[in-house]
């Protein structure tokens, strides 16, 4: 039987998505806690190796090595499978990125959408996540996520669509090819309007502050991870910064022209342009208080949503205008 | 498969049985705390929730309960000061003030002049601390993780000065009968003059940063209100009915030792709502920094503390007293019985922090659990001052 060359390179993809994965948490963690510090007047992690540049790995380890509890009441099926399934959608998500044009794990014409499908089961992990623990903070946590993550999905996916109705495709690599190497040839001068929707909304899809109410530690305690102990936790952890890295990869290649910019084109770029935009993101979490849920619902439905409808409709009729 | 097969009949302790009696049909019975981030300690609040709404909550008190008055009566006059200053680890010298003043109070002893003025200036240092603390916590629990970083730079200076006066940086216990423990000298002046110029120029940037940020401002901004008649009701002071706007200030209210030379403005807010109260608190960092360069400027020199001052041995005339002083917190008071004996007869500890926690059930009712976190929160409370 001939193994047919496509699925040898999916699972070599997904073997080096996963390392990169790992990795990209590391790294993100390390750069996050750092920048906390130096936000907050402090060094941040000093203690192991050169400034602390160890201490993320230090931290996965001491993760491994807890113990594995589960509370009494609760439903062991649900309990285990929402770890993980928090974390498999986010490899796949991985795998249709395009870095540069070689770096493309699997190119596919559907790639935006298989995106926009798999981030979606995201939500269906926390629902578990709550509802499985027998927690009552952890059930809270679990509503409030779902009806943000579903909330804002709306907005983000009509933000996205501008941009595939603009280029005409929903095929990532062709999105970038339809950009230039200089900041005014990017998508963000066209649509500026959908990156700015686009990245609020990330920022309710991935839960981070200030729209982190599922796991509002102020409030919930802990929200729907509030039970989980070890690598469950260290699982939704990692989903939690895959998630960013995923949204903010999207961004670069919808909004920022991808791998390609000033002089030489190549994944590099790709690199700098999403971890600007993961800084935003972690600047934006040390800034800000949280926002109310309602608040927050009201931002998505007054707001975000005409917003992004009166964007799509203008981007539709000026394409069939000029076109 | 449950390991203890009991458990369906016995849920919840004694106070959640009986709340659980008044529950309506198909809410939520939540308990928060004792170990909740945002009760800042071992309070705890049982609450029904329609969704995330709280349709009724009732503190339980107790989990810090130290029998602060219960000692007072096996200890002597001068070995109770130590736990004055830990009944309110916040803001420990307006207590530690307000028993030596119940006591010079029965017995009549006049305090030395420079006493007076060291009283005065770490006092409201403790204040500007008490008030840090709180403005940083209030603003974690609004979800903002960085402003308690930059309170607690200034609030370290000032512990930093403190800790010569009074020999500690938390539970501050050195204002003896008659005078205070420890003399301040020229570097705790220099380093006091340096900090309030500089403290002064922080306060335009947390303004700008912190209070005028939209987030906040809609987080805080007409919730939690609380009229003056409800303030009253509940016997709520400090800052909590400063912020429903009644000027009432026990340093002007019913004034005690030196503050009468002061110049210095009581805040008040009128919106009744958590941003007033949170604006009180701001505004009396400019009133208590006023009255320590006024007291930096003015204080002569002297001796610390009265001569012959009580030894433990001392014992004071028969009688009984009242004595309050205005804590970070609100009317801090003492009253006093004594029997003419080393030990006082009966000491009742007046908390702030108890009266204002009352109102919270009354003011949270109704409102998101979000907006519970913030109302608690703007009350300023310290737990153990609540338990004694």
């Amino acid at each position: 039987m001939k193994i047919p060359i496509e699925l040898i390179r999916i699972v070599v993809a997904l073997v080096a998505v996963m390392a990169w994965v790992g990795l990209n948490a590391l790294l993100l963690v390390y750069c996050e806690r750092k920048y906390a510090g130096h936000i907050q007047r402090r060094p941040g992690p000093f203690e192991v190796g050169p400034h602390g540049i160890i201490q993320p790995l230090i931290d996965g380890l001491k993760l491994m090595a807890k113990q594995l509890l589960m509370p009494d009441g609760a439903d062991a099926i649900l309990f285990w499978l929402a770890p993980i399934l928090s974390m498999i959608p986010v490899l796949l998500l991985f795998l249709c990125i395009p870095y540069s044009p070689l770096l493309t794990g699997w190119e596919v014409n559907l790639g935006l959408l298989l995106i926009l499908a798999f981030a979606g089961l995201n939500v269906l992990a926390l629902l578990l996540a709550g509802w499985g623990s027998n927690n009552k903070w952890g059930l809270l946590g679990a509503a409030r996520a779902v009806s943000q993550s579903v909330a804002y999905e709306i907005p983000l996916l009509l933000a996205v669509l501008a941009i595939a109705f603009q280029t005409g495709t929903l095929n990532l690599t062709e999105i970038v090819n339809g950009q230039g190497s200089w900041p005014w040839q990017w998508n963000i001068i066209v649509q500026p309007l959908a990156f700015l929707i686009y990245f609020t909304s990330i920022l309710g899809e991935t839960n981070r502050a200030p729209f982190d109410l599922p796991e509002a530690e102020s409030e919930l305690t802990a929200g729907f991870h509030t039970e989980y102990s070890s690598m469950g936790f260290g699982l939704f952890f990692m989903a939690e910064y895959a998630n960013m890295v995923v949204v903010c990869s999207v961004a670069t290649v919808l909004f920022l022209g991808g791998w390609k910019g000033p002089f030489f084109d190549g994944w590099w770029w790709f690199l700098a342009k999403t971890y600007v935009l993961l800084f935003v993101m972690i600047w934006l979490r040390w800034t800000y208080p949280r926002v109310r849920f309602d608040q927050l619902l009201n931002i998505n439905w007054k707001w975000l949503l005409p917003l992004a409808v009166a964007n799509l409709l203008g981007t539709a009729f000026l394409m069939k205008v000029f076109a | 498969m449950t390991r203890y097969p009991n458990m369906e009949q016995v849920t919840g302790d004694f106070y959640t049985q009986n709340f659980e009696k008044g529950a309506r049909e198909g809410s939520l019975i939540l308990n928060m705390g004792p170990q909740h981030p945002s009760t800042h300690g071992v309070l705890r609040i049982i609450l029904e929730l329609d969704g995330e709404y709280i349709l009724r909550c009732d503190p339980v008190l107790g989990y810090l309960h130290r029998m602060h008055e219960k000692m007072g009566e096996s200890k002597t006059y001068r070995g109770f000061i130590p736990n004055m200053g830990r009944v309110d680890y916040g803001c420990p010298l307006p207590w530690n003030w307000a028993f030596v003043g119940a006591v010079e109070k029965l017995a009549g002893i006049e305090v030395p002049e420079r006493a007076e003025y060291i009283r005065v200036i770490t006092t409201e240092m403790n204040r500007i601390t008490s008030h840090l603390l709180w403005w940083g916590a209030y603003i974690l629990d609004l979800g903002a993780f960085t402003p308690i970083m930059y309170a607690f730079d200034e609030r370290e200076w000032l512990l930093d000065l403190l800790q010569t006066p009074t020999g500690s940086r938390l539970t501050y216990s050195s204002f003896r009968v008659g005078g205070v423990g420890h003399d301040i000298d020229d570097k705790f002046i220099e380093g006091l003059k340096a900090f309030i110029p500089y403290f002064r120029s922080r306060l335009p940037m947390y303004k700008d940063l912190v209070t005028d940020n939209i987030i906040l401002r809609k987080r805080v901004e007409d919730i939690g209100p609380m009229p003056l008649d409800m303030c009253r009701r509940y016997g709520a002071t400090g800052p909590v009915i400063r912020g429903s706007g009644l000027a009432y200030d026990i340093r002007r209210a019913e004034p005690y030792g030196i503050y009468d030379r002061f110049d210095f403005e009581i805040p008040t807010q009128d919106t009744c709502c958590c941003m007033g109260r949170y604006k009180v608190r701001l505004a009396e960092f400019e009133q208590s920094l006023r009255i320590l360069e006024q007291a930096v400027d003015q204080i002569p020199d002297g001796p610390i503390i009265m001569d012959k001052a009580p030894k433990p041995s001392w014992k004071p005339p028969k009688g009984e007293v009242y004595f309050a002083v205005e804590g970070a917190r609100g009317k801090t008071s003492v009253y006093l019985v004594s029997d003419g004996t080393k030990s006082p007869y009966r000491v009742k500890l007046r908390a702030p922090g108890f009266s204002n926690l009352s109102l919270f059930a009354e003011a949270a009712q109704g409102t998101l659990l979000a907006d519970a976190v913030a109302i608690l929160g703007s009350l300023d409370l310290i737990i153990p001052e609540i338990d004694r």
